[in-house]
This record gives structure tokens, sequence and C-alpha cells, in this order.
């Protein structure tokens, strides 16, 4: 079973990122389960959302305690949301921001975390493409960029699905870019390298 | 086909597809999507030859229901915590008038204090109401569901009320299966009424009843609920011949090795625990259970389906000679115990069972795993009295940290 949890703020999609999550992963085969953790629904409030993959159906409703993979959508959450929390060993995190990994680490206060940290400037890709402060398919992107549990067709897929026409296209967009950062980054530096690509956005 | 959708998503396509004539509903968090969703569909004709009736509130929302089904209608609804207690008194109206409408309740606290969360206080709140009460522990149930309960409440002139824990399934998005509107079409009889206003022959429905006749109004009532048993059985075997799966019945039985959900489970045994459930934390008891099996641990899984009629027999026969029940309440009586053991407790009278009492989830507390095996290995030890809080925080009322909340939920 893989369990994963997403850290964002209201109208930034979390609950719609956990919802293509499980899409994407029914695509590739698995049983999926997304679970959103509502509050009072304000704008800017701290969201989360949880998703499961996993080969035999999903009975359990618990809420996501020890994710495998844990994605950011909002930098400014890394010291108040604790998104390392419960973080299995070795786990993977994905952070959308223009800083590097260990500025990550450093804010979120867990420079010694046995976790492997990947930054993509999901925001900044998402805003190109979309023009709004969305960046589900990016995140999702980097996710499928950097393990093998989702792919990027996939990932586009459920965009496209989900939001025929022009937001579903541009969503692809902003995955393919996303796909292509993490790759190189993961073919560069080892991954979270961050700053440079960010630079080159001009943002 | 087998498809991830969300819960309120699930349950709106299947309702849609059992076309209903009027839909009346009033918005409340977390039945919206489900009515939002209907709304959608009436207005694109994907609901055809439905009037979807806009109101100002939940009392309305009850009599337009009222109205239409009088009328000759396939009448649905939906709605959720204060809510559903702002609509009680044409509830039981409905009920009283015999009238087979269905209504989703998204189960939901209710306030004071304000809570938008799910436990299962209101629909428990209404249980004496007349109404079928049926309990989904899954999504693939909540839609299912509502097929039956169409057949079950029309063939007995009752309206059912199909629960589903709020936001836990309404919200979250899992792997379903939803029954094709040819299949509904060839299941489902078409609404034929039992009664219908008609202005050409004019009768009067919810009249008075006086000091004469009101007693034996409400024992008829209440053989028509004993008739509900068997009703519902048959409806739900014929669910589970027509598309291959198990929803509904009185109680659920699970294999005793698998934990999968299976009608023809043996019955408990002396030396078993019985964890008795209500509505979604059936599936978190599937996982939580699971490595205790594993490890020997005799424990049983036993769900209840349906809350009204409350299935006596069925569940005596489901615990067998077991006579260790753990029941998990998801609805307080204030200075009582839990509502489902209240129940559990009436059935069993006489049995010299040992019924222990959890009340877990109040308010959408998060139901953990290892909190209900905790829960099960400290009865095994004797270590749990008659009545106990899940999780329980000692030391007054804690205080959210600021700007964490939903984390820290």
């Amino acid at each position: 079973m893989r369990q994963v949890r997403i850290h964002g703020r209201g109208g930034q999609g979390v609950v719609t990122a956990a919802e293509m999550l499980a899409r994407a992963g029914f695509l590739a085969g698995h049983e999926a389960q997304a679970i959103p953790s509502f509050g009072s629904e304000r704008t800017g409030a701290p969201v989360v959302a949880y998703c499961r993959f996993a080969d035999a159906p999903l009975r359990t409703r618990e809420p996501v305690l020890h994710p495998d993979v844990v994605l950011v959508q909002d930098p400014t959450l890394l010291g108040p949301a604790q998104p390392f929390s419960g973080l299995a060993t070795h786990g993977l995190v994905i952070v959308n921001t223009n800083a590097d990994a260990p500025t990550v680490r450093a804010e979120a206060g867990v420079d010694d975390a046995n976790a492997t940290v990947i930054t993509i400037p999901a925001m900044s890709i998402t805003m190109t493409h979309l023009g709004k402060p969305k960046p589900a398919a990016a995140m999702l992107a980097a996710y499928a960029a950097a393990t093998d549990d989702i792919t990027l067709d996939a990932v586009k897929q459920v965009f496209r699905d989900r939001f025929p026409g022009r937001v579903g296209e541009a969503n692809a967009l902003a995955a393919d870019e996303a796909f292509a950062y993490v790759r190189a980054e993961l073919a560069g530096s080892g991954g979270g390298g961050g700053l440079a690509a960010a630079a080159t956005r001009g943002d | 086909m087998r498809e991830v959708l969300e819960g309120s998503q699930a349950v709106a396509r299947t309702v849609a597809r059992c076309r209903p004539g009027v839909v009346c509903a009033y918005p409340i968090s977390p039945q919206t999507h489900i009515v939002e969703a209907l709304s959608v569909m009436a207005r694109t004709g994907e609901l055809a030859d439905c009037e979807y009736v806009n109101v100002e509130s939940e009392f309305s929302a009850m009599s337009v229901s009222i109205g239409s089904s009088a009328a000759g209608s396939r009448t649905y609804t939906a709605t959720a915590s204060q809510g559903l207690l702002y609509m009680t008194e044409a509830v039981f109206n409905a009920a009283g008038m015999g009238l087979p409408i269905v209504m989703t309740v998204a189960n939901r606290a209710i306030g004071a204090p304000i809570n938008i969360w799910n436990d299962q206080s209101d629909a428990l709140a209404l249980r004496d109401s007349g109404w079928l009460q049926l309990y989904a522990a899954d999504n693939q149930e909540a839609a299912d569901l509502h097929v039956i309960a169409f057949a079950v409440a029309e063939e007995l002139g009752m309206p059912a009320m199909v629960c589903m824990d709020g936001f836990v399934l309404t919200h979250a998005s899992d792997v379903v299966e939803l029954a094709e509107a040819d299949e509904i079409d060839a299941f489902l009889p078409p609404y034929r009424p039992q009664q219908v206003l008609d202005v050409e022959h004019p009768t009067t429905i919810g009249t008075m009843a006086g000091p004469e006749s009101f007693t034996e109004t409400k024992y008829l009532q209440h053989l028509r609920f004993l008739d509900a048993t068997e009703v519902i059985e048959r409806w739900s075997l014929k669910f589970r011949e027509a598309f291959g799966r198990e929803a509904g019945c009185l109680v659920s039985r699970y294999d005793p090795d698998t934990l999968e959900r299976d009608h023809a489970a043996p019955p408990a045994a002396a030396e078993d625990i019985a964890v008795i459930g209500m509505g979604s934390v059936i599936g978190t008891l599937q996982a939580a259970l699971a490595p205790m099996q594993a490890e020997g641990d005799h424990v049983r899984l036993i769900g209840i389906q349906s809350f009204r009629p409350f299935p006596e027999k069925a569940l005596r026969e489901a615990l067998g000679d077991c006579r260790d029940v753990l029941v998990i309440d998801r609805a307080l009586e204030l200075g009582a115990g839990g509502v489902l053991t209240g129940n559990v407790g009436r059935a069993l009278a006489g049995t010299r069972s040992r019924i222990h009492s959890v009340i877990a989830g109040l308010g959408g507390r998060p139901i953990l795993e290892a909190s209900l095996r905790d829960v099960i290995r400290r009865t095994r030890a004797g270590d749990v009295g008659r009545l106990e809080f899940l999780d329980l925080k000692e030391g007054g009322v804690p205080v959210p940290p600021v700007g964490a909340t939903e984390v820290a939920r």
C-alpha cells in the first residue's frame, strides 16, 4: 500500500489534487481512495487531503498517519503544518517552492530527516500555463517524475477528463513542464536543486 | 464500469437513474455536493422528466416532498444535521401519511457547539420518526442502497432514510461500480402510489385521529415496521442476485478470515468477541481486525445495516453463541449511553450478554485502527466497562493550535 498526504491552503485545489491522484493511481491499475480533511472551507486556511493506493480493496477510513509520500503545495506551511510528521522512513517529500532542498529542510526544522526532498517551482509553472494558483497538476507530475507510482500520461488524462477544454490542456502543459523539470533535476544534481531553474523563470 | 468517484457523485448519479419525478432539497454541508450534482443533471437533461424544486429551507423541502409524493411522484430529498432537525415536524408527518419519500442523510454532528463534521447524532435523533433507516458502510453501498430504498419504501408505503457518514463517505473518492440506468429500470418497478391526491376524487391524508383511534394508528404503523424486515431482506437479496454484490440487508456478516462481507459467514462463537458497528466505521474495523485475525485473536465483525426497523432476530442469529459484545457507537444519548448500544441491549435482553459500549468519532474525531485494536484487546482482558469514550483526552476541553486546526484534527 502507498499512502500520500497533501498539504496546501484553501483555494489551491488540495482536495482536487487528492482526487486526481486517486484517479491517476486507478489508471495505473491500483485500487485507490482519496480522503479530504474538511474544515470551514476558508480561502487560505491550511488544508490536508489523503490518498491511498493498494492492490487489494481499500476498506479503512482512517486518515493517513504515516505517509510514504508528502506533497506540500504551499511552502509557507513547512513550519506550521509539520508536513514531515509521521513520514515513513525513506519517505518522499515534494515541495512547491523556488528554494532548494536544504532550505526546505531548514524551514521545516528537519535537517536530519531520513527522507528524500524534491523541490519544484510548481506555482510559477502553473501561473505560466493556467494563470491560476492551483498547482495540483504540476505537483502530481513531479510525483510521477520521481516514482513509478503514477505516470505523466495518467496525470494529464485525469485533468483533461475532469476539466475538458482549455483548463485541462493548460494543466497538461503545466504537468509536462513540471515532469521535465524534476527529471532534469534528478538526472543532474540528484534532486532538489531548484534555485537555478527557478531563477530562469524570471519570478 | 469501475471508476473513481466522489461518494456524493456516486449517490447523485444513482438517484438520477432511479428516475425521481421531483427532487426538492436545501443545501447543507456535508450533503451539498449531492443536491448540487442533481440540480446540474436536472438542468442538462441527464435527469429527465424531473422537477427540481428550489426552496428556502429544509422545512419547505420536506413539505414539498410530502406534497409531491402525495400527488403520486417518486420523490427524493437530502439533508444533514441542523437541516434534518429543522424539517423534523414534516419528517414525522411524511411517515405518518405513509409517503415513500427517499432521503439521503449525510450524517453530521448537531450543535451546540457548532460542528460540521461526521457522527450519527442527526439521523439517530430522528430514530422514532417512522422512517426506515438504512446505513451505508462504504460509498459503493451508499449508492446501491438508494436503489433498494426506493423499492422497499414504495412497496411498504413508508419513507426511507439512506444514511451515509458525512465527509468520511460523501467527500471521499473511491473505486465504485454504479448500477446502470437500464439495470435499474429492470430492477426497480415503476412507482405505483398506494394513495394519490386527485382533484376529481378529493380525499384527505394526514387527518386528525382522536384518542379513539390514535393508538391503533401507531400500532399498525409499528406492525408495518415489523413487515419491513422481510421486505428489506427480500429486496437486498434480489439486488445481490441482479448486481452480484451485497448491499442493504438487516445486518452484514463478515468472513472470519478475510473480513470481507459475506452473507453466508457462520455466526460468531462462544470464544469470540463480536464487534458491532454501523456506517463507515465498519471499513476501518475491517482493516483494524485483520492483524488481530492473523495473530489468532477470536474477533468477529457484525454490521448493522438497518437501524429502523432494528434487526433483533438477525442480530441474535449473527451473534450465535457469542456473549461478549463490543458496540462502536457514533452517537451519544446524553445521560444514558450509546444510541446503537441501547438498541443492541434491547435485542439481546435475556441472553446474558456482556455488552460494552465505546463512543467513537463524535464531531469528526478520526477513528483510528490502533485505538480500535486497543479497546478490543482491553475488552478481552476485562478492562473495559459498560461505557467508554475512544481516545478521550483527559483534563478538560483541548484548545486547537492557532492556524493548524486542519492538521490537528
